[in-house]
């Protein structure tokens, strides 16, 4: 159903599928060391000081000296864990965080794998992340580790049901969980993003609160799914050291890193798919060719990033009980009722 | 249709394939010194006390339970977003009773303090 320019060029067969299944691995790598850098150069930014300098011109090596450090770690298996499951756990936190990138379409004519349920499948594939901290936290058989991960997997849980309902109420206004369909009914312009109420008369003013609270929801939920500032309380390292990954290290501990920062990608480019048109230009026609449309997609996606990890270096870190606060009795009811007017909205449109 | 999943299971193939490329890698460039206080486990640098074997505040129990009433409702839910605009307002109306339904049981629990932490 969805074009892919590399079945245009090699055909629909197996070397065509490998190839499109390789490319977002090629560009995560890339995001993930330009992530790295970010972090690094951002936070010196904010905090007023210089960050990596020494390797390459102003430190831009910095992120590959990185992963050559890790590689050379020692990697220790502590004596009291569960060896199975403790060797799984990273493995299944990688591959978890790659799969969420098999429905996101980079372009009109690019996506890994143009499912109709897309929406539903990144659902999904973001409880791997959860299973994977549980399971890396018990058997490390370490009191920080447990308790970060019951914490993690609770926190995970919690504000898992407020993104599903801003999920859901961008499904009711476009009728369709593709991810593909979803960015086409956003076309023509900002005013047209899901953001701003999705194409319909200037009638459409009524629901635009609604629709961008649930913006903000998910966009709060998103940060607390991937463990981020201000929601980094299963790392809350002046309470329990490094959370569920204390006792891991070298290669495994960076399998737990590289996912956080690919989750990152995977909540901005959500955001950008279900409320900022995706791929779409914010000009309409002007601008808005295949290539164009990577480039929006990426740069919009790499703003949510950016914002991340502005918020990570600008705010202190909540408290358990004002976190659970936060979901429970505050998100949660008001998720309930933009949905209502949302879908209201979807429906007599 | 089976064929716009295939990419997606290569893909699933290959996060695990460089996963454990990675690991291989790090196996043959990474040290290997052992001590006996490296493979200890890391309580702040005191002798650890006992296992994290032990039970566990009931709190976590709670909201997990809380999760999944939610979390299935909403999962219901899904079928129904995307057909909303065949189904009309009828559909609406019996959707928003659910709710209505399922919000008395949140009330509920909020009235019993289930959702307060401590």
């Amino acid at each position: 159903m969805e074009q892919n320019f590399v079945y245009d060029l090699i055909g629909e067969n197996l070397i065509g599928y490998v190839i499109v299944a390789a490319m977002p691995l090629m560009f995560v790598l890339v995001y993930a060391l330009v992530a790295i850098l970010g972090e690094l150069k951002i936070s010196a930014w904010i905090q007023e000081r210089l960050g990596p300098m020494r390797t390459g011109w102003k430190g831009v090596l910095q992120p590959i000296a990185e992963v050559v450090k890790l590689l050379q770690k020692e990697d220790i298996t502590p004596a009291n864990v569960n060896k199975p499951l403790f060797n799984v756990a990273p493995f299944i936190m990688f591959t978890g965080a790659y799969a969420a990138y098999a429905v996101i379409p980079f372009s009109s004519v690019f996506v890994p794998s143009g499912i109709n349920i897309g929406l539903f499948y990144v659902f999904a594939v973001s409880a791997f992340a959860i299973i994977g901290i549980v399971m890396g936290g018990w058997a490390s058989n370490n009191k920080y580790s447990l308790l970060g991960a019951m914490r993690a997997a609770a926190q995970m849980i919690s504000y898992e049901i407020p993104i599903a309902i801003a999920i859901l109420a961008v499904a009711t206004l476009a009728g369709s969980l593709d991810m593909q369909e979803i960015i086409k009914q956003q076309a023509g312009g900002i005013w047209n993003w899901f953001l701003f109420g999705g194409t319909g008369s200037i009638a459409k003013v009524w629901v635009i609160p609604f629709t961008f609270a649930l913006f903000l929801i998910y966009f709060i939920g998103s940060l607390a799914e991937t463990n981020r500032v201000p929601f980094d309380i299963p790392e809350g390292e002046s309470e329990i050291v490094a959370g569920y990954h204390t006792e891991y290290s070298g290669m495994k501990f960076a399998m737990f890193f590289f996912a956080e920062y690919s989750n990152m990608f995977v909540v901005s480019a959500i955001i950008t798919i279900l409320f900022l048109g995706g791929w779409q230009s914010p000009f309409g026609d002007f601008m808005n060719g295949p290539v164009w449309q990577s480039i929006w997609f990426i740069s919009k996606a790499m703003f949510f990033v950016f914002v991340q990890i502005w918020l990570r270096w600008t705010l202190p870190r909540l408290r358990v009980d004002q976190l659970m606060y936060v979901t429970w009795k505050v998100m949660l009811p008001v998720a309930f009722v933009a949905f209502f007017a949302v879908a209201f909205w979807a429906m007599i449109k | 249709m089976i064929e716009t999943y295939l990419p997606l299971i290569i893909m699933l193939v290959f996060g695990f394939g460089i996963a454990v490329v990675f690991m291989l890698l790090s196996e043959w460039l990474g040290a290997r010194r052992f001590t006996p206080g490296k493979v200890s486990t890391y309580e702040s640098g005191m002798p650890p006390r006992g296992t994290a074997r032990e039970r566990f505040s009931v709190k976590f129990y709670m909201i997990a339970v809380s999760f999944i009433v939610f979390d299935v409702e909403v999962v219901f839910m899904y079928p129904w977003a995307v057909q909303l605009g065949t189904l009309g307002i009828s559909a609406f109306i019996a959707m928003m009773f659910f709710i209505a339904i399922l919000f008395a049981g949140y009330f509920w629990e909020l009235r019993k303090g289930g959702l307060d932490w401590d």
